[in-house]
């Protein structure tokens, strides 16, 4: 417990990737939320791999983690940016009430 | 090795229940605040595992770009003032068995598979050739950054381009009755089409913009 190792870390992304699988699935307020819960479960991918960059000695991970940095902001400017438009054609980003696809 | 461990469960803690509450918040400002959190405890997580750059660099782009956009489209929709129940409504009650059971799969598959690192421990004895520990992690990643992810990193930016054109695509919104200002309209004018000298004559004025 107290010598802190590479599968500490592995599990911390494990209980947040986790985390916001269910923060997808019980979501019940908002879009927004869901997307939060999206940019969880890459904070948890990140996790993964800057642990494994470190205790393996390669710097690939950190870069690669630049990368996904770069797409999750990516990611988020357009969802937010769907979601004013949709706000502002149909008045509502509930999720029970999207409902055009018929899904 | 008690201070690391102090530290990382600190941290540790404080992200796992910011994300929980994240997702169980019933005011979406609660979860960007809680987001926020989440963020900064996972970035003291980076710098004290080493990845100082990396910590810093999500503090700048979460935090301070991501973060603060959520809240900006929270504001604006005004989904704040929704007083929803989390749990509310007969046809929401059916995925949650659903979600937890999913989630705690996943959960347990990803604990195996680090179960798995746990018990083969000569998989740590390759050799650290790639880090250089003379010089800073900032220094080491610009090192292999611009030379060996060159093209990589110029796609990213080529994504972070085509991000931002098409967020502002898809927002534009074209006013009716909004007077603007043309510069070709105005450049193009000719002496011909403004002025027009007339002769005048005496006792009877001109007649302007008839």
């Amino acid at each position: 417990m107290i010598d802190i190792g590479l599968g500490h870390y592995l599990t911390l992304g494990a209980v947040i990737f986790s985390i916001g699988v269910i923060g997808i699935f019980l979501n019940r307020k908002n879009i927004i939320v869901i997307l939060m819960s999206i940019e969880l479960i890459l904070l948890a991918v990140n996790i993964n791999l800057v642990a494994f960059s470190i205790y393996l000695g390669d710097l690939a991970g950190q870069v690669f983690t630049l990368f996904i940095l770069t797409v999750a902001a990516a990611e988020a400017a357009i969802g937010l940016a769907i979601i004013v438009v949709y706000f502002r054609n149909s008045g509502t980003i509930r999720v029970e009430e999207i409902d055009k696809l018929k899904g | 090795m008690i201070a690391h461990a102090i530290f990382f469960y600190t941290f540790s803690i404080i992200a796992v229940v910011s994300a929980i509450m994240v997702t169980a918040s019933k005011n979406t400002v609660h979860s960007v605040f809680f987001l926020i959190l989440d963020f900064i405890s996972i970035s003291c997580l980076f710098i004290m595992i080493g990845a100082e750059f990396l910590g810093m660099i999500m503090l700048i782009v979460y935090v301070g770009a991501v973060a603060v956009l959520f809240l900006f489209v929270v504001m604006m929709l005004n989904v704040a003032q929704q007083k929803n129940q989390w749990f509310a409504g007969q046809s929401t009650s059916k995925h949650i068995p659903v979600g937890l059971i999913i989630s705690t799969l996943i959960f347990f598959e990803i604990i195996i598979v680090i179960g798995g690192w746990k018990y083969k421990p000569e998989i740590f004895d390759i050799n650290n050739s790639l880090v250089n520990t003379s010089v800073s992690n900032t220094h080491s990643l610009g090192q292999i950054l611009y030379t060996d992810y060159i093209h990589v990193f110029q796609i990213s930016g080529m994504i972070l381009l085509v991000a931002m054109i098409g967020a502002i695509v898809l927002t534009f919104r074209q006013r009716s009755g909004v007077k603007r200002q043309s510069y070709i309209k105005q450049i193009s004018r000719e002496r011909v089409e403004g002025v027009e000298v007339l002769e005048v004559q005496s006792n009877k004025g001109v007649k302007i913009d008839d």
